[in-house]
């Protein structure tokens, strides 16, 4: 039972959490937020039975059909492989996380902010599991609204420019995806089927078209040069859950959508397409790497970093290659564990003083010593030091694109550099020096709550940092499958 | 002998009358009369037609616009009414509530 | 053969040579961790206990492994103890490659390692960061272990990383002050500019090898694989070896990466000892080494690595004649030392390079040692100028550090005397001969420099009565290690000495197996024993006469030596200020990186280009439009019926007409 349907479960199954905020009165806030915290395991339990039970056949595990509209061939069709099968791992784990980190930060409306995750989760395991076009579109559309509604309420001063931008530059991108999914419905024998559409041969010029409107979308979503200047605003204004799902999950499904429709449903389009996202990814890496180094605010710095990591995720893509498309599928679980820690434990300290500015703190490792362990911990491995998980991806990453763009790569690896520079340079003030603020003189450590946030991200870095095989096993065939299908293309 | 198309002239000289009334008039209760002008103008054409061809459909339209017409003066009485209050002038010049 | 210990596989039991530092470092961090957090006092002895008892261990391991795996010469590699990154043709296992040269350098590590730990106790009795401190030293020993184990090049990298890591936060052990950490962030990222193109040669190696259509099992990248393959990579080998040699320049500062090198001395004294004088430094030197198979194919790259090491011999040794610094002098001094083994290295003669990186690892880990017992007995007093007489004072440490200045100026029969003979006469037998004049002013200036360092210290009048007064002997934790590395940098040269002195070339002899180059050997043998007689003598006096001029000038002649410095102020000054290569990178490099970030690419094209012409550019162009709109809205309620019965108008007439 669990096995057959374990997609749908694991897509629905976060609603449950939904009835302790209906059931319990608000004069028992503490028992509500426990109940739904617990409840929130149970999608991760399912995560887990996920992982395990992945078999790794490179085909879509798990499937489940269920005719939707009769009439126009849509189903309700789920599947996973090696691309998705990580990410909705990483969304189950998030999720009870950031429940568990809101604990004390939100003060209004708790109610509704719980809620909003939850649709999210839903939102965000049904992008990634969808195997139907339209299926996929209804759940894409569907995140966004949890998310719109998180920043424009629970977020920052400028919380409603950030949030309004958010949306309107992904429902660009959306909105040209739908005209390629409605085109591609009638180009394309009248299914959204992606194993049907899998099978077919568009001519070269339609390619075009559809590739362009899909890469498009995905593109800001991921987000490429120069379609990423929302991602700095919806982070800084976001709430720490919101940054955190924001850089782990959502930005994922831009280079997920990438790889498992704009790649693999227009092969040859892509081909052609390929340097220009390369060059885009390039200039991602090291520019993100730049202009996070002069950022005063440290979720803005992050922010940009995001832009450079995901920058050689799209590369690792793009080099169609074993190790590039391996370890750009790990690294953007990587990325969400890493960046997802660092938002974490930004917003601990935002919590307690109130500031993101770097200028306002100074020598927090003699005040927190355990904070500052943590967060270098996850700085290392955000900017790729050997054994832990960051190391892994980029290498491979780096690795796969080398065989095919030798000079890309190269200036990509000089990102390694520029990237250290800006996490360090802001750790050096953040952490070391004297504490020359009052207000940070009685900053207490993290206590045990927050250490549970960390400790289990801190325990993947290095896990996967050690023996990324646990993962690069499971995907393996999908990223053969992937690339073959590319070569095959080539000895044409 | 009064033919159809004199019936239909008086009828489209009314209307213009109307229209003219409707479009050039500043005072919105002179407007309101235009426009009761144009209502009438219709109906005679209505009936004339009906006479013309012996059938009801036009004189029970007639009718029928009569009694939109006393639900218009009532309503748009009241509206006229309304805005004199709020403005203490009647005048369509001067009111443009509805400017974007 | 005997092939297990304890009933384990030798293989295995290579493994926990590493380990047992790294448990070392688990151990200690959480103890740091806990007794911070819950502000208990550190239980020291535990500490010491742990930490000190891990290195020794790792030492008597390393020891044992020594006299059991060191033949046959050529070495094994371990069966991995797992695949670590496995995809596709691309395999790199954690295994470990024992052969002479790693278990040599593991000796080293170890030994030189177990010394400065012991040493470290009473060094750092007093300091707040007691446990956390060795939390990293024994990390330090872990990476470095790796590094020097390691079977193939990316598990090298882990080390050569972890390395830079610990270097990180130990030069910015003292984080309150932010000089110190910006020393530490200095370090690292020079150090990844190094490691930039390290990267970049193993993507190389593995992109030549994978489309030759290979498939060895221990990963293209595997030592082993290389070298058994070193043909295939003939046509590349310029490119990957200066690649490689871009990380060897960060790591083992080098021009145009030193930079880092003398910021690191911010850090504990003990830690510059270990890391940026034995150790770390040199790890450059031993990759070469390690990979001497694939420079001995690109003659270019040889001569590069020969060039730059003779330079930065030759600058560095400069700069450190009129440093005041103590720790400066010997950063210096370690950079130019550094540069003798690439030189070494360069000119194709392997085993000396490893033969200087030994003798050196003795006697400037003892120098670093006694300028530490020094400033501790000073209470943290690093100018030279403000010392002076300290002999009564300090007389072990005045000893051993004069032992070590020997040796380090290559007085006869000290350590340092043989393997920078060795280097000096390959050097001049297989180099061109300009390299050889500058490495032969460099052992000038060498013995100059640390014997005016040596006089202004301990000979002489005190300059400053109060320090002096105050100064005091260290404790035994801390003369015991200077003591043993001060017998070492005697006699550690004694392994080698030539045979023109009638010695056994004993460590030649060792490693030739490893380094199978019939050419090299028939050169040497060819230029004959008077060259290199006539060559050490030459050297020996050139070496002792500058060493008798700084004796004379910094003990008893100090006025001259402060007029000299003042008839010449440029001169002086361009040394003092270390040829302003600080200033020209800030200048050249950092400020303008800085700025195109933060005003060209930031301010201008994210937020003026992106954000405000294109994002809201394309918003404020819609409100635009909806306002022009607008105005037809203008309220008029008049205006709308004329517009209205225009229409019906026009559209009567368009369906009449």
């Amino acid at each position: 039972m669990i096995e057959t349907h374990l997609l749908t479960l694991l897509i629905f199954s976060p609603l449950l959490a939904l009835l302790p905020l209906i059931l319990f009165p608000s004069s028992q806030e503490r028992t509500m937020k426990g109940a739904v915290l617990a409840l929130s395991l149970i999608p991760l339990g399912l995560g887990v039975t996920l992982f395990v039970r992945y078999y790794g056949t490179g085909g879509f595990e798990f499937q489940e059909i269920i005719p939707w509209f009769q009439g126009y061939q849509i189903y309700y069709r789920l599947g996973v492989d090696g691309f998705s099968m990580p990410l909705m791992v990483l969304t189950s784990l998030l999720v009870p996380l950031v429940i568990l980190s809101s604990w004390t930060s939100v003060h209004q409306q708790l109610r509704g902010y719980l809620a909003l995750f939850i649709f999210l989760e839903v939102g965000m395991m049904g992008v990634f599991a969808s195997l139907d076009l339209f299926l996929f579109y209804v759940f894409w559309e569907a995140q966004l609204i949890p998310m719109y509604f998180l920043i424009g309420k629970w977020g920052g001063e400028r919380r409603i420019y950030a949030s309004i931008k958010f949306v309107l530059y992904t429902m660009v991108g959306s909105l040209l995806m739908l005209a390629a999914i409605m085109y591609l419905y009638y180009a394309g024998g009248k299914s959204l089927s992606f194993e049907d559409l899998l099978s077919l041969n568009l001519p070269l010029n339609t390619q075009y078209v559809l590739f362009s409107a899909f890469a498009l979308a995905f593109a800001i979503k991921v987000p490429l040069f120069p379609f990423h200047t929302w991602l700095p605003d919806a982070h800084v204004e976001a709430p720490t859950g919101g940054s955190v799902i924001l850089a782990g999950i959502l930005l994922k499904m831009g280079t997920y959508g990438l790889v498992r429709f704009a790649f693999t449903l227009f092969p040859r389009a892509a081909v052609d397409f390929i340097p220009l996202l390369q060059i885009l990814a390039v200039i991602g890496i090291v520019y993100g790497s730049l202009v996070a180094m002069v950022q005063p605010d440290i979720k803005k710095l992050v922010a940009y970093t995001s832009v450079a990591h995901l920058g050689f995720v799209v590369l690792g893509f793009c080099s169609l290659t074993h190790q590039g498309v391996a370890g750009a599928n790990l690294q953007s679980l990587n990325h969400g564990i890493s960046t997802g820690a660092l938002f974490f434990l930004v917003g601990m300290i935002y919590e307690r003083r109130h500031t993101r500015l770097i200028s306002e703190y100074g020598g927090l490792a003699s005040v927190m010593p355990l904070f500052a362990v943590l967060f270098l911990i996850v700085t290392f491995s955000s900017i790729a030091l050997p054994t832990t998980n960051g190391f892994v991806g980029e290498f491979l990453i780096l690795l796969g694109s080398y065989k095919s763009q030798p000079l890309f790569t190269a200036i990509a690896a000089s990102g390694v550099i520029l990237g250290a520079v800006a996490m360090l340079w802001m750790v050096k003030r953040v952490f070391f020096g004297a504490v020359t603020s009052e207000k940070n003189k009685a900053l207490l450590d993290l206590n045990p709550r927050e250490i549970t946030v960390m400790v289990p991200l801190i325990i993947l870095i290095f896990v996967i940092g050690l023996a990324p095989g646990l993962i690069l096993k499971k995907t393996e065939l999908t990223v053969t499958k992937f690339v073959q299908r590319f070569q095959a293309l080539e000895n044409q | 002998m009064i033919l159809l198309s004199h019936y239909i002239v008086v009828s489209a000289i009314l209307f213009s009358i109307g229209v003219i009334g409707v479009l050039c008039r500043r005072n919105a209760l002179v407007i309101f009369m235009s426009v009761e002008i144009m209502l009438n103008a219709a109906n005679l054409a209505f009936i004339a037609f009906a006479r013309e061809h012996g059938g009801m459909e036009g004189q029970t339209i007639a009718f029928f616009v009569m009694a939109l017409a006393a639900a218009e003066v009532a309503v748009g009485l009241g509206i006229i009414m309304a805005v004199f209050k709020k403005q203490g002038t009647i005048d369509l010049a001067k009111i443009n509530f509805l400017k974007g | 053969m005997q092939n297990l210990l304890l009933g384990i596989p030798i293989s295995t039991v290579v493994f926990l040579i590493p380990l047992l530092p790294f448990l070392g470092a688990c151990f200690n961090g959480l103890v740091a961790l806990m007794c911070r957090s819950g502000k208990a006092p550190v239980p020291k002895p535990l500490v010491t206990l742990v930490a000190v008892m891990m290195p020794v261990l790792a030492f008597a391991l390393t020891v044992w492994l020594f006299f059991f795996a060191k033949d046959p010469a050529t070495g094994f590699t371990t069966p991995p103890l797992w695949n670590w990154i496995a995809v596709d043709d691309f395999i790199a296992g954690i295994s470990f490659k024992i052969d002479r040269l790693s278990l040599v350098m593991g000796l080293i590590i170890t030994g030189v390692g177990s010394l400065i730990h012991i040493y470290s106790t009473g060094y750092m009795s007093h300091d707040a960061g007691y446990a956390r401190y060795f939390t990293f030293l024994n990390l330090f020993l872990f990476a470095m272990l790796i590094l020097v184990f390691a079977g193939n090049l990316p598990l090298m990298f882990v080390g050569w990383e972890g390395v830079g890591m610990c270097s990180y936060f130990l030069i910015g052990f003292w984080f309150e002050d932010p000089q110190k950490a910006s020393a530490g962030k200095k370090a690292f990222i020079v150090n990844r500019v190094g490691d930039f193109g390290f990267l970049l040669a193993m993507f190389l190696i593995y992109k030549t090898l994978s489309q030759k259509g290979l498939t060895p099992g221990l990963g293209f990248l595997s030592f082993d694989t290389l070298e058994r393959f070193r043909g295939d990579l003939f046509l590349v080998a310029t490119p990957i070896c200066l690649l490689l040699f871009v990380g060897a320049m960060g790591k083992s500062a080098q021009i145009p990466l030193y930079v880092w090198l003398p910021d690191a001395m911010a850090g504990p004294t003990p830690v510059s000892a270990l890391i940026h004088a034995a150790t770390m430094v040199t790890a450059g030197v031993y990759m070469i080494a390690r990979l001497h198979f694939l420079y001995t194919l690109s003659p270019v790259a040889m001569e590069f690595v020969a060039t730059i090491g003779v330079s930065t011999a030759l600058f560095a040794a400069l700069i450190a004649v009129v440093q005041s610094d103590i720790k400066k002098v010997l950063a210096y001094s370690t950079v130019s030392q550094l540069g003798f083994m690439f030189y070494a290295v360069g000119v194709g003669s392997f085993s000396a390079g490893i033969f200087h990186l030994m003798t050196h690892a003795f006697f400037k880990a003892c120098l670093f040692l006694g300028s530490g017992s020094v400033i501790h007995g000073l209470h943290g007093e690093q100018n030279v100028w403000k010392m002076g007489g300290l002999k009564s004072k300090m007389p072990i440490t005045a000893w051993t550090f004069g032992l070590s200045v020997l040796a380090i100026a290559g007085m006869f029969p000290f350590a340092g005397f043989f393997s920078k003979d060795a280097i000096l006469f390959h050097g001049y037998v297989l180099g061109p001969r300009v390299l050889w004049v500058m490495g032969f002013l460099t052992a000038g200036l060498t013995a100059f420099y640390m014997t005016r360092v040596f006089a202004l210290t301990f000979l002489g009048q005190p300059r400053d009565h109060h320090l002096h007064d105050h100064a005091h002997e260290s404790p035994f934790s801390m003369t015991f290690a200077l003591i043993v590395l001060a017998i070492l940098a005697v006699v550690g040269g004694w392994v080698g000495v030539p045979e023109s002195l009638h010695g056994n070339d004993l460590f030649f002899r060792w490693f030739a197996p490893l380094f199978p180059y019939q050419e090299f050997y028939e050169k040497i043998e060819h230029a004959g024993r008077g060259t290199e007689l006539t060559l050490s003598f030459v050297t020996l006096l050139w070496a002792f006469h500058c060493a008798l001029l700084a004796f004379v000038l910094y003990s008893q002649k100090l006025n001259i030596a402060k007029n000299l410095a003042l008839k010449c102020p440029r001169v002086h000054q361009l040394l003092e200020n270390k040829f302003y290569v600080d200033e020209i990178y800030q200048t050249l490099i950092v400020n303008p990186l800085g700025w195109v970030s933060d005003k060209v690419l930031w301010k201008f094209t994210d937020q003026k280009v992106i954000d405000s012409l294109f994002v809201e550019g394309t918003a404020q162009t819609m409100s635009l439009a909806g306002r022009t709109l607008s105005l037809l809205q203008s309220g008029a309620v008049q205006m709308y019926a004329i517009l209205f019965a225009i229409g019906g108008l026009l559209l009567i007439a368009y369906f009449v007409l």
